[in-house]
Parts: C-alpha cells; sequence; structure tokens
C-alpha cells in the first residue's frame, strides 16, 4: 500500500535541509519550503529546529524556555542558578505579527552543568541536563522547556509554519541544517509547548502521522523513566530514539531496525549475521516497534535522519544537489528552493537516509 | 427419604414417530441413561443419569432425540435458588465435598465482554490482512536489559532462551490421565502444525509424544508425576505449576481407577494408586525455594529451556508476579478463575480466585511499574473463549493466551461439565477404551488446527482494523481497548478509558 491508495485526510508537513560540508546558511530557506505546504497545516502548530546556530557558545546547553508569567520564570530561574553555571541569557527575539498570538514570554539561557552538582547526582552530563528539564517541565507551573541541546535550537509556535518562521527572525539564523514542521492536529489541542519539533538534548523530531502502537511504546517508554506528559506521538518517538541512542548505544541504522523494523519475511531472507541481528534487536526492542503511519526527520549534532513506517503510509521525498541534502513530505517544497536538483527519490519504508557532516567540515 | 427427592436438571425428549429403536444411544451412553425395554420393545430414558453430553443426540441417525433443561422447579426464590437447594440436598445424603469440572460457571462479571476494541477511521488508514503483512509472530522469554557489543563493537546476540509462537496462543495444561491419549495426541499434533505450544500437564508426557518435542511445554507439578532428566530435556520450555484457576490453593487427585496401563508407566506410579499433587509444592514454602526450582531445572537442562512458572489468579496477584519474575524465572503463566479442570471441589471452583482481566492488568502494571515486565513474559489463561478474547488480553498487557477448554471444544467436548466421571462420552475426559476410541486423533487434531487459524485470521483482521501490523504493538496498547458499564475503580484497575472518553 502506498500513500495515494487511500483516503488520507490527515496531514502534517515536514521538511528538512543539510549541508554535508557543514556550509552555514540563512534560515530563510527552510521557510519558503515549509510554506508551500501551506495546506497540509491547519494553523494550530510550526516549528523549527536549527543547528550550528550557536557557535559561539558551542559547548553549552542552549535552553529555550516558554514561561505563561514571570512568576514562573522567576521559579524556574532559581532552579537553573541552583542546578547550572549561566553563561548568558536573554529573551528570543521575535517580530510582533498578527497571526501570531497568546505569545508567552520566550527566554534563551547558555548553560554548564554545576561540576559539584553534576558529581553529586552519579549521573552522566546528559542525564542530569535530561532530568532538569523534565523537572523544570512537570514541576514549575507555567515553565515548559522546549529546547535543550548544544548549538542548536528549536523555534516553534502556535499559528503557521511560515508565520513561526517569521516571528522568530529565522532568516536571521545561519545554521547547516534545518528542520520544519507544519501541524494539523487530531490528538492534542494546539499548544505552543505541543508543536514540533520536540526535541530533547541535541535530538530533535519532526513527524507527520498518527501511529497506532502510541500507548505501546509510551507505556514501554515510561518504563525506562521517561514521562510522557504531553501525549504527542512526535515525544514518544523522540525519547525512544533517545533511550536506543544514549542509553542503550544503538547507532541510527540499528535503531532504524528498531522504531521501523523489517518484517520477518525479509529478516529471513538476510545472510545470517546481519538475520541474528535483526532478530536480536526485534526481539529485545519489540514494543518500540513504531506501528501505523509515520514520516520522520531527526535531526541531532552533525547530521540528519529521515525514516518512514515500514509499509510507507506517509509520503517523503528526499533530493539532492552537491553537498545538500533535501527532505520534504512533498516534491514540490524541494524544488521550490533547489529547482535543479541531483538525485530525487522515496526512500523505501522503513529505509533510513542518514546524512552525516564530511570529515574536517565545520 | 422419597426415592426421588431431586428432580433430574435435564430431560431426554424422544420423539417415538422416529425412533427406529436402533439401540445407538444404549450403547453411546457411558452413563446408561437409555434403556431398551425389551418387554415393551421400545427405548426408555433414565433423566437421572443424563448430563446432557449431547452424544446420543448426535449420533441418533433418524435426529430422534434432544436435551431440554426441565422446567420442574422449587417455588422460586431468588437466594433460595433451586441450585442452592440441590446441593444441600445431596450433601445431606452423602456428607462429602461436591464435585465439578470444567470453569467456573457463576454470574460473576466477564470483563471481556465489557470491554470494546478500537478500528482506524480518517486519521490513520487500516492495514487490509488480505494484501498487506500482518505479523502475529511471538517470541517468549526474558530479554536483556542492555545490549553489549563484543571488542569489534558489533551486537552481541546473547538473547535468552526464547519460546517461538506462529500466534499468540498456547494450549495450556492437560494431563495424560485426565484426558486420554487420543486426546493428548490431537493437542500435540495440533501445536506442531500451527507452530504454537501445547503442555504436557502433570502427567508426564507419553513416549510415543516424544516427536513432537519442539511443540511440547513440560510440566513439574507439586506431585512431580513422570519427571525425569529426559522428559526434561524432551520439551521447548518447563513449566512449574503452582496453582491452577480453576482451583487455587489446594493439589490434584487422580483416583486410582484412572491409572492403569500406560497412564501408571508415564507417571511412574503403580497401577492403580491414586496419583495425589499435594496442595503446596513441599519444597517451596516460599519465593527463594521457587527460585531454587527454578534454577534446579535450569541446571538439569544445561540452560537451555526457559521457565515457566503458573500461578492462579488470586488476590495479591502482582506482588506475587513480581516475586516471579525476579525469581529466575522466564514466563509467568497467569490463570484466571474461569479456567478449566478435570475435576474441583464446586465451591474452591465457584468462590477462589479473581478474574483474568483484573489479574493480568495488574501485573502487568506492577511489572512497569518496577522497571521489570522486559524481564518475563506474561501468559495470560482462564476463560479465553475467543480471538476477541485474545486481542483484548494483549491489549492488556499480555504476550500470550492459553486456551484449554476451548482446545477440547474443538476436539469435541460439549461442556457437560462431567469430566470427573471419568465416563467422557467424547472420548476426551476418560480413559475407558472403547470411550477413547471415539476421539479419532486425525480427526481431532485438524479440527483444533481449523479453529487456530480461524482465530488467527480474526486476530490478524482486528489488528489490521487498528493499523497495527504487527503483534507487538498491540501489547499493552491499552488506549485501544474501552470500557463499556465499568464503573471508575474497575477502568482504573484495568487501566482503561470509559468508552466515549
Ligand atoms: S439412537 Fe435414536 S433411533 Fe436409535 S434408539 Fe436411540 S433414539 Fe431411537
Ligand atoms: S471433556 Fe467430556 S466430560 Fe468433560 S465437559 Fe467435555 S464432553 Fe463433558
Amino acid at each position: 500500500m502506498r500513500e495515494g491508495m487511500f483516503r488520507n485526510p490527515s496531514g502534517c508537513a515536514i521538511s528538512g535541509i543539510f549541508s554535508k560540508s557543514g556550509k552555514r546558511f540563512s534560515g530563510r530557506q527552510i521557510i519558503e519550503s515549509i510554506a508551500v505546504m501551506h495546506e497540509r497545516s491547519n494553523g494550530l502548530g510550526g516549528g523549527f529546529a536549527a543547528y550550528g546556530i550557536y557557535p559561539e557558545f558551542k559547548d553549552h546547553y542552549a535552553f529555550h524556555i516558554f514561561y505563561d508569567d514571570i512568576y514562573a520564570k522567576r521559579e524556574c530561574e532559581e532552579f537553573l542558578e541552583d542546578h547550572f553555571d549561566i553563561v548568558s541569557f536573554s529573551q528570543i527575539p521575535t517580530r510582533k505579527l498578527p497571526e501570531i498570538k497568546d505569545t508567552p514570554l520566550i527566554w534563551r539561557y547558555f548553560l554548564a552543568p554545576l561540576p559539584a552538582k553534576l558529581a553529586d547526582s552519579q549521573q552522566d552530563e546528559g542525564e542530569y541536563v535530561i532530568r532538569c528539564v523534565f523537572r523544570i517541565n512537570t514541576g514549575i507551573k507555567g515553565a515548559y522547556v522546549f529546547s535543550s541541546g548544544k548549538n542548536m535550537g528549536v523555534f516553534k509556535a502556535v499559528g503557521f509554519p511560515e508565520d513561526v518562521g517569521r516571528f522568530y527572525r529565522l532568516e536571521e539564523y545561519e545554521g547547516y541544517c534545518f528542520t520544519a514542521h507544519g501541524r494539523y492536529p487530531t490528538n492534542t489541542p494546539g499548544w505552543w509547548g505541543g508543536a514540533h519539533p520536540f526535541a530533547l538534548l541535541d535530538f530533535s523530531v519532526v513527524h507527520n502521522g498518527e501511529i497506532s502502537s502510541y500507548d505501546a511504546n509510551r507505556r514501554t517508554i515510561e518504563m525506562y523513566g521517561y514521562k510522557c506528559t504531553l501525549q504527542t506521538d512526535t515525544e514518544v518517538i523522540t525519547y525512544i530514539i533517545d533511550y536506543l541512542h544514549r542509553k542503550q548505544g544503538l547507532d541510527l541504522k540499528e535503531i532504524c531496525s528498531v522504531i521501523a523494523a523489517p518484517f520477518w519475511s525479509v529478516i529471513a531472507t538476510r545472510p545470517q549475521k546481519e538475520r541474528e541481528e535483526l532478530e536480536y534487536l526485534r526481539c529485545v526492542f519489540d514494543t518500540l516497534l513504531i506501528n501505523g503511519p509515520f514520516s520522520i526527520i531527526v535531526g541531532f549534532e552533525g547530521g540528519m535522519m529521515a525514516l518512514n513506517d515500514r509499509l510507507k503510509l506517509r509520503s517523503m521525498v528526499v533530493g539532492e544537489k552537491d553537498d545538500m541534502v533535501y527532505v520534504a513530505s512533498e516534491e514540490a517544497a524541494i524544488r521550490v528552493i533547489q529547482k535543479d536538483l541531483d538525485r530525487v527519490w522515496s526512500p523505501k519504508g522503513g529505509e533510513g537516509v542518514i546524512v552525516t557532516l564530511e570529515k574536517g567540515s565545520a | 427419604m422419597a426415592a426421588f427427592d431431586i428432580y433430574p436438571e435435564y430431560e431426554i425428549v424422544r420423539n417415538n414417530e422416529r425412533c427406529t429403536n436402533c439401540r445407538v444411544c444404549e450403547k453411546q451412553c457411558a452413563n446408561g441413561a437409555h434403556i431398551f425395554l425389551t418387554d415393551k420393545n421400545r427405548m426408555a430414558a433414565d433423566d437421572d443419569k443424563c448430563v446432557n453430553c449431547h452424544r446420543c443426540v448426535a449420533m441418533c441417525p433418524v435426529r430422534a432425540l434432544k436435551i431440554v433443561k426441565t422446567n420442574h422447579t422449587f417455588r422460586e426464590n431468588l437466594y433460595w435458588t433451586g441450585k442452592s437447594i440441590k446441593e444441600i440436598k445431596r450433601q445431606a445424603e452423602s456428607g462429602g465435598v461436591l464435585l465439578s469440572s470444567m470453569g467456573n460457571p457463576e454470574t460473576y462479571p466477564v470483563y471481556f465482554d465489557k470491554i470494546l476494541l478500537n478500528a482506524s477511521q480518517v486519521t490513520n488508514p487500516s492495514i487490509d490482512p488480505l494484501r498487506e503483512p500482518m505479523e502475529t509472530r511471538v517470541y517468549l522469554g526474558s530479554k536483556p536489559d542492555k545490549v553489549v557489543r563484543d571488542e569489534k563493537g558489533r551486537i552481541k546476540i546473547d538473547l535468552p532462551l526464547h519460546i517461538k509462537l506462529s500466534m499468540p496462543v498456547m494450549l495450556s495444561a492437560m494431563s495424560y490421565g485426565s484426558i486420554s491419549y487420543n486426546a493428548h495426541e490431537s493437542l500435540a499434533r495440533a501445536a506442531a502444525e500451527a507452530g504454537i505450544m501445547y503442555n504436557t500437564g502433570e502427567g508426564g508426557l507419553h513416549e510415543d509424544l516424544y516427536r513432537y518435542g519442539k511443540n511440547t511445554i513440560v510440566q513439574v507439578a507439586s506431585g512431580r508425576f513422570g519427571v525425569h532428566s529426559r522428559y526434561l530435556s524432551n520439551g521447548a520450555a518447563i513449566e512449574i505449576k503452582m496453582g491452577q484457576g480453576a482451583k487455587p490453593g489446594i493439589g490434584g487427585h487422580l483416583p486410582g481407577s484412572k491409572i492403569v496401563g500406560d497412564i501408571s508407566k508415564t507417571r511412574m506410579i503403580p497401577e492403580g494408586s491414586d496419583a495425589i499433587s499435594p496442595a503446596p509444592h513441599h519444597d517451596i514454602y516460599s519465593i527463594e525455594d521457587l527460585s531454587q526450582l527454578v534454577y534446579s531445572l535450569k541446571e538439569a537442562t544445561g540452560y537451555t529451556k526457559p521457565i515457566i512458572v503458573k500461578i492462579a489468579a488470586v488476590h495479591n496477584v502482582a506482588a506475587i508476579a513480581s516475586g516471579i519474575a525476579r525469581s529466575g524465572a522466564d514466563i509467568i503463566a497467569i490463570d484466571g478463575f474461569r479456567g478449566g479442570t478435570g475435576a474441583a471441589p464446586a465451591r474452591i471452583r465457584d468462590h477462589v480466585g479473581i478474574p483474568i482481566e483484573l489479574a493480568l492488568a495488574s501485573v502487568d502494571k506492577r511489572l512497569r511499574d518496577e522497571g521489570i515486565r522486559n524481564r518475563v513474559s506474561i501468559v495470560a489463561g482462564g476463560g479465553i473463549r475467543s480471538s476477541a478474547d485474545v486481542v483484548k488480553a494483549i491489549a492488556l498487557g499480555a504476550d500470550c493466551v492459553y486456551i484449554g477448554t476451548a482446545a477440547l471444544i474443538a476436539l469435541g467436548c460439549h461442556m457437560c461439565r462431567s469430566c470427573h466421571t471419568g465416563k467422557c462420552n467424547w472420548g476426551i475426559a476418560t480413559q475407558r477404551e472403547d470411550l477413547v476410541k471415539r476421539l479419532n486423533p486425525d480427526w481431532g487434531y485438524k479440527r483444533l488446527v481449523n479453529l487456530l487459524n480461524a482465530w488467527k485470521h480474526e486476530i490478524m483482521e482486528m489488528m489490521g482494523g487498528m493499523g497495527i501490523n504487527a503483534i507487538e504493538s498491540l501489547r499493552g496498547n491499552r488506549l485501544m481497548l474501552r470500557g463499556v458499564g465499568l464503573n471508575e475503580k474497575e477502568l482504573e484497575i484495568l487501566g482503561i478509558k470509559h468508552a466515549g472518553e
């Protein structure tokens, strides 16, 4: 079954641009790309993830935080001071737009964990930071950390994605990778924190689809200490990727073999070594298989991955031009920024397309 | 006391216009309910002896017979029901414990019937199992907490022992002795053909069935009948039976009259001696003792077999299961109070234990809360009647289910619930050779395979409707379930929302 063989009125849009050479470019292109797919969103959420945008603070965790009011901000900043060395902080620059309403306070902090606190916690640095994010998001009313990686940032809001991009002045940032999401929510009401991308440390996920394995996935990942507070697919997918990568040490290709595991009949045709490995991964992480339609773009430090569910129930196209790689729900969203592509193709279901920075690049 | 103090429950109705006096019913009825009156040259019936097993009805060549529930009644009383009155009279007569068989027939809530399934509409597509792959394969066993790599960085394939099943259904423990050889052979062959497992129960394994070892779970129960090292090594997995849903807290008793020939040999006890399984395992008085038995069995088989621990669903089943999960066991089987039996005291069967739906939901939750759900697989049994029950059990959190009664019905059982009499007219729960012959394993196993295939298709159909194409994505996926007519507490324990929410 392929896209188009059935009626599918739900639609999100995703788009991603990556420079393999690490050349930094402005956020203007990603706005143009996602704007083409305007009718795949309904104005209830849009957002971007941008990598390589904070070279001057590249060793610090960049927290982007929504505050409902200054009390939440005060309480949260006290918590941050207790746990981190705050190297720099400022309001995130925005542009007043009639299309973007009910704006919360939006602040950015560059942080380094306090060495004594970190040592006390007996956790590695990543785990320490994640625990802090969870504590703010579940413990401090009116505060919500929506970006927490190094040298990257998430920008999102309720609105159409192109308006969200203009709102955040995305064209003023330069990075080697941008991803974007336009939302058509069917599951959860539109809320700033619920817009996508969803991110944890430097992993960010944009996702199109509605997964049918949600509760099986959620209940599994919550067993490993994650809390799914947003009840969105993207949230649970991000946690699964974080768990498999950071806690189980799987590489991205192995992660694809878990979340979009090949069918048993396909596994049976593979050479012995590979077959054993695939069987093992499918058995051990069986309830982390993500079932139902999805296409996702995962951004991470130094790379980007695009993946479809194993039946490819959502459209996704990849294009290449020189060192640039483009991914989008529709080819038109690539053509609008790069007419002249060297190669364009539609990856098979379950086949992850992984691109990383070339050696020696930024 | 009057000669006919208790009126029979069922009446045999014979259409004398049709009856040809062929006397088939007389031959077929092991209970002697049909008598030929030579002087009158016609058939008569003794309703007192009828257990309503339908054997005569099915065999009568001219459809002259039917069995009806009697409309003879006590003066109506919702509290002192006819059943209560009769049981008291029977006990006043015999001075004994009331015996019964098959599962709890009482009117307790059936949660499976108050749970409804989801299907995809609009926002994600349903999947057509006739056009797309639909995976029902299941692996049962423990899963490692952490992926380990070798010096070259390759993943170490150190998966603990697993049982592989083509679908999430296994045939539950029924011992050779409680059921006939032909019934056992049918179960074994059906399991082999369908790519699943059957379970020997506590009566050992007949030599001729060793060849189905790959599809056999060998059971070790408190009586240890028929347990020896070849038996243990022959199975694909070993099950320690701690309890049974139909009679939690009590043991088993196979009367000496059934310990004949091969059964005595297989059980390794002398002919004619009663086979008594004690209520507890006398080497297991606590959880650490269980762990020792788990590891003794693993040692005895060179760590080549996964170990299942089967318990009855009782009040604190979640805590018990959590203890078992830490005892080294690979799989926990939970048997609900509707589970069948060849013989049980009626009071125990009808009043002890809890529904499998609630037990399963709370065990799955407890193991997740404690972060150890991946260490064990859960098998739910006790009253599974259809593929819909299977799907609901899996969505509640089971890896797989056990079916017993349903399998026997496929083999010809008519649920007369008289297994304890040893005179099963369908050749299942009996050792009388003339009766056993009535079940032809060549025919029996095919019917059971048909049933399993039919369920598999239905399971795939329901999964496809939910937009799921691998059974593991259904496991514990409680959002796919909604309750109807359940109260807050019940919904909370089941971990599901009410319909409309
Ligand atoms: S089997 Fe039917 S026809 Fe034959 S004797 Fe019995 S009732 Fe009559
Ligand atoms: S197995 Fe035989 S005796 Fe037992 S309920 Fe079924 S038909 Fe009756």
